[in-house]
């Protein structure tokens, strides 16, 4: 990525952002984040198949805010999230530049949030084949067999939370889960409990989740939780019509519309 | 110490496991879901993974499980009534393909367990463990016990340590503890006479990445370094390493009522989590990532040697695998070791 | 039966006194007397509440170990736990454990003056040693209380106030915040820091006990320092939070030094030693 370098370097040395936010090597076989602050680190700046991690989740960490402005190399998921975030009043023209990397891996910057909305727009949110086929395998199942099946996969979650911390959309200071009173969601890992905390968290997303993956690549116990968040997308889709993040977004779940139908929540 | 060494033959380890089956014994076995691998109930020998470097999970659980019931209470016209755990419940249970990295933290976790004041509730558990340990004859780059004071050949913490002499060999097996006599004593044929008791050309190869001393002795002055603020800029708070950590002990009790009964629950928490030592004031004294940050270092590095006389490390790697960001708890140790102060 | 750390004796709530708005006081008295007969502690130390389905909540044991037979507790009113106990009624059992932590070397006090420096609900770890050095009046010198809160209404142990300020071997001084006070009220009006300036008593061998919110520790403490008190003078204590007592759950230290153990009671000499994590 040289073109991202150069791009970095400029921004940097004049002053225009205070960060950049990128990927670099990182241990093993692994691509992680990296936080360009002065033109050296640059240099370390890479992109390949392997950057996946969705960096619209440090958009909203406090540590990164305080820099000042941002610019944040950001691939479709990325921009999905950054324009979904922008709609919740969490970032501004003001505060972020994308470094669009598109699907062919070419970079685009972009003067405004309004282009990248647009460029967004070209694409729609498609699930990939292999989840696809899970979602049928599931519908397929009887109720018992479905539940068994979700309490199965979600019985070994200890409650790290590294899912909700790796989503960009879960950005709340305090959490649902933190909350005590009431306690909606106990603190130890049960088996209802985890059920408990893993609706939630698919409903606090519907409407919002991007499909980006972060939560599952996150899970250091690889549980696919993404299928509840793919689920709710399909339905979202079937009831509400279709989800594309949108700077004036409708807020699907949050806004009621006369027509909605009714019959959803049973 | 002259420690009892037999040959166990590759293929006795399943009569092993058979017969310690018949005898109605628990085993908890690493087994594979969803591509990771970790300590579960075993039911037969074939479900039990092998070729593994490491776990993704420790078997702290076994000793320290995530959610423990520490007593029931129910409420009633007469009174309320409260019962501690009936300690006699507690299993008796083979901890089978245990790597010694994990088996050595056994003792660093059980150190906080009896820090003056005496778990009991941790020390039966453990006294009702068995450790099976399996040598390393592979490493990768996430590993460091060597680094810390172990070796892939470590036996701390193990009851009988098999090590597996050659990619397809037999294996060797040192009896090292009473519980590991009482083991042999249940299939002493599977327990041969050993010619060859030299395992070192077998193990794995760790080099010695850091010096833990020198670590801690600078740690005393690094407090207030802005390495801690360099190194988690990328950390999202999670307690992936906590949770995963042979030794990581923190944590939080939690009462679960159901109508007039319940119960309280001690529960794994995490020093990583933003809201884990908040004041009822809402003042934090912890309130970035970079402090939680050093929180898990010196704990491990600084407090537990100087508190504890042990390390809170085992160089299992855990953390630095599970980490969603790649937080490398090595690479880390390693740039502190190289800062100047 | 083996003893399990995390198991609370059984306490029967005696009475409740109302102090202040969202302030209360248990007095607690043991359903078992063998509890009872085993239990002891020392001014400083502190337990684990609870209400069974609720949670465990940590106060100090605000009553003094020279009364036997019960302890007390005073609490404010700010969360899960506290919001469950305010609830309870007399009669009603809870749970209780500790003590825990280090204690105020009262012995090593001996023939020395007192200095009580209390500020808002900080007024409870200090009333266990106040009481504690009134049971044994005759060990020490002169003995002064300084109390403040932000209003009149706030004052917490308004009977035992009174009491302390007719008693003429103590000499109490309370204030209010400025725009606190009442259009009765007589005491003095300023902050804590402030009113100890003004009255300024002696250091000469005399030790010095603080508590209260942060603020108002960080701004006494210089004050002392210029009346001649010596860090090793000065006494306070730490409130981090914490969940086992016992120096495991991992919640409570400042650097190595565990609240729960090393702690809650601190001199000014110790805290000066500490990373600023509290
Ligand atoms: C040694 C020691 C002695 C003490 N002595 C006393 C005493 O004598 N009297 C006294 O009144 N207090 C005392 N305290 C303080 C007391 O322990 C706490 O006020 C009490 O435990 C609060 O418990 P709770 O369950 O009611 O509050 P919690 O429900 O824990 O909540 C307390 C506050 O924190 C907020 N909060 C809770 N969880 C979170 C979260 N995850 N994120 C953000 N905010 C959150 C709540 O909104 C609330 O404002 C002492 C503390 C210590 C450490
Ligand atoms: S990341 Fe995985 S284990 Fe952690 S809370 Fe989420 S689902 Fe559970
Ligand atoms: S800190 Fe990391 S490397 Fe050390 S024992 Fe824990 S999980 Fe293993
Ligand atoms: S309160 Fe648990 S370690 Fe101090």
């Amino acid at each position: 990525m040289v073109d991202l370098i150069k791009r970095a370097k400029e921004l940097i040395e004049s002053s225009s952002v205070k960060v950049v936010i990128g990927y670099e090597q990182g241990t093993g076989n692994k691509t992680r984040a990296l936080f360009v602050e002065n033109s050296e680190d640059a240099d370390k700046l890479i992109f390949d198949s392997r950057c996946i991690q969705n960096l619209a989740a440090y958009i909203t960490k406090k540590e990164i805010k305080e820099k000042g402005k941002m610019a944040v190399a950001a691939t479709l998921p990325v921009m999905r999230s950054i324009i979904q975030l922008a709609s919740e009043f969490q970032v501004t023209d003001a505060n972020i530049l994308v470094l669009g990397i598109t699907p062919e891996s070419k970079l685009i910057e972009f003067g405004n949030l309004a282009e990248v909305e647009k460029f967004v727009h070209q694409y729609e949110i498609e699930i990939d084949v292999r989840n696809k086929e899970m979602l049928d395998k599931l519908e397929k199942m009887t109720q018992p067999e479905r539940w068994q099946f979700w309490i199965d996969e979600l019985a070994p979650c200890f409650k790290c939370y590294a899912c909700r911390a790796a989503c960009p959309m879960c950005y709340c200071s305090r959490c649902t889960v933190d909350f005590n009173q009431p306690q909606w969601i106990p603190v130890p890992s049960t088996e209802l409990g985890n059920l408990e905390w893993h609706i939630m968290r698919a409903i606090h997303l519907t409407g919002r989740c991007i499909d980006c993956d972060a939560c599952y690549n996150a899970c250091p116990l690889s549980i696919p939780i993404n299928l509840l968040t793919k689920r709710m997308l399909l339905d979202a889709k079937e009831h509400f019509g279709g989800y594309q993040p949108a700077l004036k977004g409708e807020h699907l779940m949050s806004t009621y519309k006369p027509d909605d139908k009714e019959n959803f929540i049973q | 110490m002259n420690i009892d060494k037999r040959l166990v033959r590759k293929d006795s380890l399943e009569k092993l496991f058979d017969i310690l089956k018949q005898n109605s014994k628990k085993i908890y076995a690493p087994s594979e879901k969803n591509g990771k691998i970790t300590f579960r109930d075993a039911e037969n020998f074939k479900g039990i993974s092998t070729g593994y470097i490491q776990t993704t999970q420790s078997s702290k659980d076994i000793t320290f499980p995530r959610a423990e019931k520490i007593l029931d209470y129910s409420k009633s016209k007469e009174g309320m009534s409260v019962k501690g755990i009936d300690l006699k419940e507690i299993p008796e249970i083979i901890l089978w393909g245990v790597r010694p990295c994990d088996a050595n933290g056994i003792g660093e976790l059980s150190s906080i367990f009896n820090w003056d004041y005496k778990d009991e509730i941790y020390n039966n558990r453990l006294s009702k463990v068995t450790v099976f340990g399996f040598s390393c004859n592979k490493s990768d780059e996430y590993c460091f016990c060597t680094s810390v004071g172990g070796n892939p050949g470590n036996t701390l913490g193990s009851d009988i340590l098999f090590t597996r002499m050659g990619d397809d060999g037999d294996y060797l097996a040192e009896i090292l503890t009473e519980k590991g006599n009482v083991i042999v004593s249940i299939a002493p044929q599977l327990f041969e006479k050993s010619e060859n008791s030299e395992k070192e050309k077998y193990l794995a190869e760790v080099p010695v990445r850091f010096n833990h001393e020198e670590i801690k002795n600078k740690l005393d002055k690094f407090f207030e370094s802005k390495e801690w603020i360099e190194q988690s800029l990328r950390c999202l708070g999670c307690g992936a390493c906590a949770y995963v950590c042979p030794t990581c002990a923190c944590f939080d009790i939690q009462d679960e009522a159901h109508g007039k009964k319940g119960s309280r629950v001690r529960c794994w928490d995490s020093c990583g989590f933003s809201h884990f030592t908040i004041h009822t004031s809402g003042h934090n004294p912890r309130d970035a990532q970079s402090q939680r940050w050093r929180q898990r270092i010196m704990h491990k590095f600084s407090y537990m040697p100087e508190r504890l006389s042990v390390y809170g490390c085992t160089g299992c790697g855990r953390c630095s695998r599970a980490c969603p960001v790649d937080m490398n708890i090595l690479e880390n140790l390693i740039s502190i070791q190289e800062v100047t102060i | 039966m083996i003893d399990n750390l995390y198991m609370p004796y059984l306490m029967r709530i005696e009475r409740i006194t109302y102090e202040a708005p969202g302030v209360k006081t248990f007095m607690l008295k043991f359903v078992n007397d063998a509890d009872q007969e085993k239990f002891s502690y020392k001014a400083g130390q502190f337990g684990e509440y609870s209400v069974y389905g609720v949670g465990e909540s940590t106060f100090c044991i605000a009553s003094p170990p020279t009364r036997k037979g019960y302890i007390e507790c005073t609490f404010r009113q700010t969360g899960k736990v506290t919001n469950a106990l305010s609830g309870c009624e007399e009669g009603s059992i809870i749970g209780f454990r500790g003590p825990y932590g280090n204690v105020f070397p009262i012995d090593e006090w001996k023939g020395k003056s007192l200095l009580f420096i209390a500020g808002g609900i900080a007024l409870p770890p200090m009333r266990c040693v106040i009481w504690n050095a009134l049971d044994l009046r005759e060990n020490f010198k002169d003995i002064t209380i300084i109390y403040g809160a932000r209003t009149v209404k706030d004052l917490v142990y308004k009977e035992e106030l009174k009491d302390w300020e007719l008693r003429k071997d103590v000499r109490l001084v309370t204030t209010v915040d400025p725009g606190g006070e009442s259009p009765d009220w007589k005491g003095e009006v300023g902050f804590v820091p402030t009113i100890v300036e003004k009255i300024a008593p002696s250091s000469k061998d005399t030790i010095a006990i603080v508590c209260g919110p942060p603020v108002m520790i960080k701004y006494t403490f210089p004050v002392l320092a210029k009346l001649g008190f010596t860090d090793e003078m000065i006494y306070t204590t730490l409130e981090n939070r914490m969940k086992c007592g016992f120096g495991k759950c991992g919640r409570c230290n400042v650097g190595k030094v565990y609240v729960c153990k090393d702690g809650p009671v601190f001199t000014a000499a110790q805290l000066k030693e500490l990373p600023d994590e509290y």
